[in-house]
């Protein structure tokens, strides 16, 4: 009955999904409600020289017409950047529209609230906008020039913030005696979250309470909830109550303080309505925070041995036009932080700089910041085993960190705390038959079929921690977790949790945690996210922090629930403490057969008649902060086989092997799912994905119809495969799953595709007229195999 | 400007009156309140809107609500008919096919149209026909299996 951890009990939330029965955002009317649309800049750059919102107002159905300058008028802050990065980072401000100027397109600069959604749509085209454009700067290089122009006119050359990490002068020393080194111009490419449930808010102002509820497709209600009280608009957070009701997929995409929150919330107030905004796929392509975005130089040095040496890393990361709520953490200290990898370098420096360009705002996506590390670190790996005439596999297994050298510091700040790097590329090869696959590979060749291997052997950091350390590099933000449980007086349990569920399955995966300690069926247990107003403060879920964080939290509050269960079974067992077991959901004293059920001591403890009531209070409900001691560091190897049709330059990939190390594992299926999930995601990003902006910052990959997400005929059956090596600082193991399979992925894929061609570097997304391309460079160059 | 549409909804038949430029999935969504079928984009490629019309899968957000008028329209609340599971939905649940759900009502009538088509569909088939609809979580692993399965119990 109680034997729930590791075990892959079918989902709980499902029904409801299978059925048509979830509730998103969009799904919620309320009476009397209001519908938003936002005019939104057509031009990268532009100043606002007036806007006639006159017309607008006539149209029928429509409710108001308001510009950002009625909203900065009624005392509303910018919404502020969560991360500094550096004394001197610029952060100029980002107001929910604009007032002066427009940075990029879809800049929000006027919203027509009307009866219904096409009244706001129709009249949002007679709201007339005069702009004087002005040059715009899309590309990094170009920001960066002299004279180029100002996206900020108080942020000089375009530049936020320089950050650095590590021992410059040792990285260089090391570089300067390497045997060889290997230089990799890298450029990261931008992505489109592209989460398939657009964004959706809704405010909702009770003017007799002035109460304001706030239902936002947000991963982190709480979150939300202090920005918006506490820094934007000085509402007092006990009257706001921010709700997450199912949301459809975030992918950090969904993590950040959006300007449609804060008008739909003031907005409400204004009109004495409920205000809903859902965003079109469009206004989804211009406005969600987008990710990745960096031009790096790599330089990787390597002793006669192939052992490395040093590595030097310059990264410029682009901002977009304002600085998002996470922005300037993931390019610096999610990144450079990431950059020892599985390998013993001695020596790193990196070097990052955060610029400014006429773009839709940069931040956490999917992995954040990791997977541009690992792509690096694993592309060099590739490129190094190549130049030096090494195997791929055994020049990562010559340089890995050992197991008997945890905890293992790096030279860029992390300590890591396990692993056993060997034994997950082992069980890797193994899956693949990696001796086999080569004959195979010469077979083929020798056939004119072009296949290839690619590896990616990669470290993860995540559950950001402990909060000391958050604060020490820059977050303006704790980063523990908070569980509490409500054990009912029928013994049927409601858990309550800071973190949030928008397709991880923590309904069913913490169900299945306390349900296991508690020793009940996991029926009796539900859990409640999303809503301020009932959860307890949390930081909510990004960074696969849920359940490394938020369940060690709820763990800390089962040990304190059966703690006082057992204070109150000795009580009525009148036996001493240590003299009770506790198995099968009963209090036994030890040797004999006196027992009392988990339900009975809820009872007792609502029913207090004959209870200690001197000692112990009546109630059994806890709550629990947990604040990490340590990152956590998820692990493993990915291995990708492609084959590359040499006249069309399209690839398919024939295997996917993937063996992560995400340490005690609750829901297997739940965590195979969340692996298959990341891998599709950085498929995407070597295989189709990419922003394209115009040298006027026009985004041209604006739909679905110009930015390719992967489709299902695009993918093979993933294998996936584990080892476990349990976390030593959480009570529960646990690592995160949910971004392993994205930072791995993406190199992997790469790698292989590079091998099959013979190419040295192929440029993101490797679309087939580039990989073409790269083949036909390969056969007149003669070094390829083709 | 408004038009009387005469339409049967999962078994029942409803006559409203629509603007002749409301969409087929606006019609179900915010007219009768089934909000199982989603809206994921604005070019007609993520195929959340899904629903069967007269027995074929459509994209609700391809077609207006008039165009619909006199036909028999399926969401997925009224997949399964009698309130039991449709094999699909058991299946999704099964080979834990979802995650955020978002694209799931979608994904379930268009995987149901295909089984109906070609119950048994290889893997290929499965894949090539769920082209017009994107998933963002399970990297469609899942899915796949789902589909196999609930092929596997209708056969
Ligand atoms: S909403 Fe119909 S295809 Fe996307
Ligand atoms: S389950 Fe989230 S988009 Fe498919």
């Amino acid at each position: 009955m109680s034997d729930y951890i590791g075990t892959s009990v079918k989902r709980v939330e499902d029904q409801r999904f299978i059925t048509g029965r979830g509730r998103y955002t969009d799904d919620i009317v309320l009476p009397n409600m209001t519908y938003a649309c936002f005019v939104r800049s057509p031009y990268a750059h532009a100043r606002i020289n007036g806007i006639d919102t006159e017309e607008a107002r006539n149209r029928p159905g429509v409710v108001a017409v308001f510009t950002g300058q009625d909203i900065v008028d009624d005392g509303i802050n910018p919404i502020p950047t969560g991360w500094q990065i550096g004394e001197d980072m610029k952060e100029p401000p980002h107001h929910t529209l604009a007032v002066d100027k427009v940075r990029h397109v879809g800049d929000g600069v006027a919203v027509v609230i009307a009866e219904t959604k096409a009244a706001a749509q129709d009249a949002a085209e007679h709201v007339h906008i005069e702009y004087e454009p002005l040059p715009a700067v899309a590309d990094m290089n170009e920001a960066l020039a002299d004279g180029a122009p100002l996206v900020h006119d108080d942020a000089p050359n375009n530049v936020s913030f320089h950050w650095e990490l590590g021992d410059k002068a040792a990285a260089d020393a090391a570089l300067a005696a390497a045997h060889h080194i290997t230089t990799y111009e890298i450029v990261n490419q931008r992505l489109i979250p592209n989460a398939i449930e657009p964004r959706a808010v809704i405010g909702d102002h009770n003017v007799a309470t002035d109460d304001l509820t706030l239902y936002t497709s947000s991963q982190n209600p709480h979150l939300i909830r202090l920005l918006l009280c506490a820094f934007v608009t000085g509402l007092p957070e006990h009257k706001v109550r921010v709700i997450s009701p199912d949301v459809g997929g975030g992918f950090g995409s969904k993590i950040f303080h959006y300007p449609e929150e804060v008008f739909c919330a003031w907005a409400t107030r204004k009109i004495g309505r409920p205000v809903k905004w859902t965003a079109e796929r469009s206004e989804s392509f211009v406005t969600d925070a987008q990710g990745r975005d960096h031009l790096t130089t790599a330089e990787m040095g390597f002793d006669a041995d192939g052992k490395i040496v040093g590595l030097r890393v310059d990264t410029a990361a682009n901002m977009g036009a304002y600085l998002s709520t996470f922005a300037g953490g993931i390019p610096t200290w999610l990144y450079g932080t990431l950059l020892a990898g599985q390998y013993t370098t001695p020596a790193i420096y990196v070097h990052t700089q955060g610029i400014f360009t006429n773009t839709v705002p940069v931040d956490a996506l999917r992995g954040a910041g990791r997977p541009e590390a690992t792509f690096l670190l694993e592309r060099l790996m590739d490129l190094a085993a190549k130049e030096m005439g090494r195997d791929p596999a055994g020049l990562r297994r010559m340089n890995f960190i050992q197991p008997d050298q945890f905890p293992y510091d790096t030279p860029v700040v992390l300590q890591y705390d396990s692993g056993n790097y060997e034994a997950a590329l082992d069980k890797a090869l193994d899956i693949l038959d990696y001796d086999a696959f080569r004959q195979q590979q010469q077979q083929a060749r020798a056939e004119g079929r072009l296949i290839g291997i690619g590896f990616s052997t990669y470290i993860e950091a995540c559950g950001i921690a402990p909060s000391a350390v958050a604060g020490a590099i820059g977050a303006r933000a704790g980063l523990y977790d908070s569980g509490m449980l409500r054990v009912h007086p029928t013994g049927k349990v409601q858990v309550y949790t800071g973190v949030h569920s928008h397709g991880q399955g923590h309904e069913t995966t913490f169900a299945q945690l306390v349900a296991h300690h508690l020793q009940i069926p996991m029926e009796d247990v539900e859990l409640v996210h999303g809503d301020t107003a009932q959860i307890p403060f949390g930081m909510g879920t990004y960074g696969s922090r849920s359940l490394a964080v938020g369940g060690s939290a709820i763990y800390r509050a089962l040990e304190k629930v059966l703690g006082k269960a057992r204070k109150i079974a000795a009580y009525k067992l009148e036996a001493a403490e240590e003299d009770l077991e506790y198995v099968g959901g009963q209090f036994t004293v030890k040797g004999t057969d006196r027992s009392v059920s988990f339900g009975d001591i809820a009872l007792t403890a609502y029913v207090p008649h004959d209870y200690p009531i001197e000692e112990l209070e009546p109630g059994l409900e806890f709550n629990a902060f947990y604040d990490p001691k340590n990152f956590t560091f998820p692990f493993g190897t990915h291995i990708c086989v492609v084959e590359v049709d040499p006249d069309t330059g399209e690839v398919e990939i024939l295997r996917y092997v993937a063996v992560d190390d995400v340490g005690e594992v609750i829901n297997p299926m739940i965590v195979d799912g969340q692996v298959h999930g990341g891998i599709a995601h950085g498929i995407g990003q070597a295989l189709f994905e990419g922003a394209v902006y115009d040298e006027d910052g026009q985004l041209l990959t604006g739909t679905f119809m110009d930015y390719t997400i992967p489709r299902a005929a695009d993918l093979p059956m993933f294998e996936v495969d584990r080892t476990v090596t349990p976390c030593p600082h959480n009570p529960l193991g646990v690592k995160g799953a949910g971004e392993t399979g994205t930072i791995a992925s993406t190199p992997a894929v790469v790698n292989a595709v590079c091998d099959a061609v013979g190419a040295r570097d192929i440029q993101m997304p490797m679309t087939s007229e580039r990989v073409w391309r790269a083949i036909h460079a390969a056969r007149s160059s003669g070094d390829g195999q083709a | 400007m408004s038009q009387t549409i005469h339409v049967t909804v999962n078994g029942a038949a409803r006559e409203a009156e629509v603007e002749p430029r409301m969409l087929l999935v606006d019609f179900l969504r915010q007219t009768l309140s089934l909000t199982g079928t989603h809206v994921g984009c604005d070019t007609s490629q993520c195929g959340a809107c899904t629903v069967h019309v007269d027995g074929v899968s459509v994209k609700a957000c391809t077609m207006f609500a008039v165009q619909a008028d006199g036909s028999a329209i399926t969401t997925i609340e009224g997949l399964a008919g009698d309130g039991a599971l449709h094999p699909l939905q058991a299946a999704f649940r099964e080979e834990h096919g979802l995650q955020c759900g978002f694209c799931t009502p979608g994904m379930i009538m268009a995987a149901a149209d295909l089984l109906a088509r070609n119950p048994s569909s290889s893997e290929g088939e499965i894949r090539h026909a769920l082209e017009g609809n994107y998933c963002r979580c399970t990297g469609y692993h899942n899915i796949v299996k789902a589909i196999q399965n609930a092929a596997g119990q209708m056969s």
